[in-house]
């Protein structure tokens, strides 16, 4: 495989991680919001793979791994048994419509790559354009985390800014240290799990997942 | 001799190409979908008879009706025609495509939609109002997309001349393009839309309630209403070659290459044969959607061509 096959594959998958992202700001079921997180995952596993490929770094199969694992299944998986026992199974609850959620993203869009166009002019490698696409990713998760009600679907956005910042690192340096890719896999799986207990908690507590409820200091009366 | 000719001889077989191979595709997607229901098909023709029978019967006029009902379906006979004689469907070698670029094509297609959507209002009754309202949502939705998406084909092939455009897109080697994939998706969104197919409209429907661009056609009887069948029959065709011409150019005959023209005839034919699968699978595996999810679903066609630019910008 030539490096510039190399780079054309990983900026079809930038693409594809980017449409991803909008497909998660689009969405309005939560299990479709689960799919299409897992497929977010495995992209950015593929991509790296290519990235460790092309750049001959054995470690990025090591984080490539380690994203499919937890990412596609590992991760998915979780939220989709806490769906089921907290029986959510009701449309995605937003603050902002969905049309305007997509303005505002392709608005981010155009601001990633206007803020990363100057870091892209100092950078040699080939992977150096996916870095605005990443921050995208990162914006885009976050724009989720703001636009959403429920504390479901403000967790997946959390987890996709997260994919943006792997993916940022992936592109920007080829990927950081394996240890620290461990470290932040880890805390990733453990940061599911108090989520799980968290929304158990919030849900006795209010008997709802709607984080509206957190705003109020005192009990109605 | 022949070479003087062959401007005209080009142009005039691209306009025949253009009026049978619209009710032909439309014949063609009304048998595959027979067969996917299970029952017995008109056959490819039946679409041709149609328009023929209607035009031996009499016609009917709205005593109310002025003259721009009764010049609309001259007017967007003509107008799609003339977008016939633009699109390179099975040569870039055309001597018109050089009179309108791609932007002027779409206006084009603007100019018969706002005599149709006149005609819609022009006899006054209810129905044709509120197809004409529907209608215009939805093209006033798909016209910025369709804009956006064949801007991201200009952006890669630095033209907005559809000859000069195919001639790009096939002579260049061939590159992975992410901006493309998007138009392409964008497009398909659009040409859903614009040619009034199931999901956004059913062209087949008798229930004026659903009804998007037949509500603004009621009115019509006789040979006005086969003008106006057959050009949306031509438009569907436009369409297609039109998305084959930007997306899978592959087969189109060059520029001073008459001998490819038999292979681009039946290169055209194999993928107008396989965009018309793909339209009754779309077909037959959707419903249409209620007409307030229209909106969304043109949002979708405007962000993925935006995403499709951007990504130009961004990864090329």
């Amino acid at each position: 495989m030539s490096l510039s096959l190399a780079a054309q594959i990983n900026s079809v998958l930038a693409a594809l991680i980017l449409l991803t992202s909008f497909a998660l700001l689009v969405q309005r079921r939560v299990q479709g919001l689960l799919h299409i997180f897992a497929w977010q995952g495995l992209l950015l596993s593929i991509s790296t793979a290519v990235v460790g490929y092309s750049a001959g770094l054995h470690h990025l199969y090591i984080s490539a791994l380690l994203t499919l694992t937890l990412k596609v299944f590992a991760l998915p998986y979780i939220l989709y048994v806490l769906i089921h026992k907290l029986k959510i199974h009701k449309e995605v609850e937003e603050v902002v419509n969905i049309p305007t959620t997509m303005i505002i993203g392709i608005a981010l869009v155009i601001f990633s790559y206007d803020l990363t166009s100057p870091i892209r002019e100092l950078s040699t490698l080939v992977t150096r354009s996916t870095l605005a696409v990443a921050l995208s990713t990162v914006m885009l998760g976050l724009l989720m985390m703001i636009t959403r009600k429920k504390a479901l679907t403000q967790i997946v956005g959390f987890l996709s800014l997260e994919n943006g910042l792997f993916f940022a690192a992936t592109s920007a340096t080829y990927g950081m240290p394996l240890v620290v890719e461990l470290g932040v896999a880890l805390d990733i799986l453990i940061a599911a799990f108090i989520f799980g207990i968290f929304f158990f908690q919030i849900r006795t507590t209010f008997d709802s997942l709607d984080l509206k409820e957190m705003e109020k200091l005192k009990e109605d009366e | 001799m022949i070479r003087q000719y062959y401007p005209i001889l080009i142009e005039s077989l691209q306009v025949i190409l253009v009026l049978l191979g619209g009710p032909l595709l439309v014949g063609w997607v009304r048998m595959l979908k027979c067969w996917t229901q299970g029952r017995r098909s008109a056959g490819l023709l039946q679409p041709m008879r149609d328009v023929t029978k209607l035009f031996v019967k009499e016609t009917v006029l709205a005593e109310n009706a002025s003259w721009i009902f009764r010049s609309t379906p001259y007017i967007v006979f003509g107008a799609t025609l003339m977008a016939g004689a633009i699109i390179p469907v099975v040569s870039a070698d055309l001597p018109l495509a050089a009179t309108a670029d791609i932007i002027a094509l779409v206006a084009i297609f603007a100019l018969a939609r706002f005599f149709t959507a006149l005609a819609g209002l022009d006899t006054g009754t209810a129905f044709g109002g509120m197809g004409t309202s529907r209608e215009m949502m939805v093209s006033s939705l798909a016209e910025p997309a369709v804009l956006m998406s064949v801007f991201t084909v200009s952006l890669v092939s630095h033209s907005t001349s559809l000859s000069h455009m195919v001639h790009e897109l096939t002579t260049v080697s061939f590159v992975l393009r992410p901006s493309l994939a998007f138009a392409l998706l964008a497009f398909i969104l659009i040409a859903i839309a614009e040619t009034g197919r199931i999901p956004v409209d059913n062209p087949s429907t008798h229930l004026e309630l659903t009804m998007i661009h037949e509500a603004m056609l009621l009115e019509y009887s006789g040979r006005h209403l086969a003008l106006i069948e057959w050009a949306s029959m031509m438009k569907l065709f436009l369409f297609a070659s039109l998305g084959i011409a930007l997306f899978l150019p592959w087969g189109i005959a060059g520029i001073d290459d008459p001998g490819m023209l038999p292979v681009a005839l039946v290169a055209l034919a194999v993928k107008l044969a396989l965009t018309g699968v793909f339209i009754v699978l779309v077909e037959t595996g959707l419903s249409k959607m209620r007409i307030f999810r229209v909106a969304e679903f043109l949002g979708m066609a405007f962000l993925l061509a935006s995403l499709g630019m951007l990504s130009y910008f961004i990864l090329e």
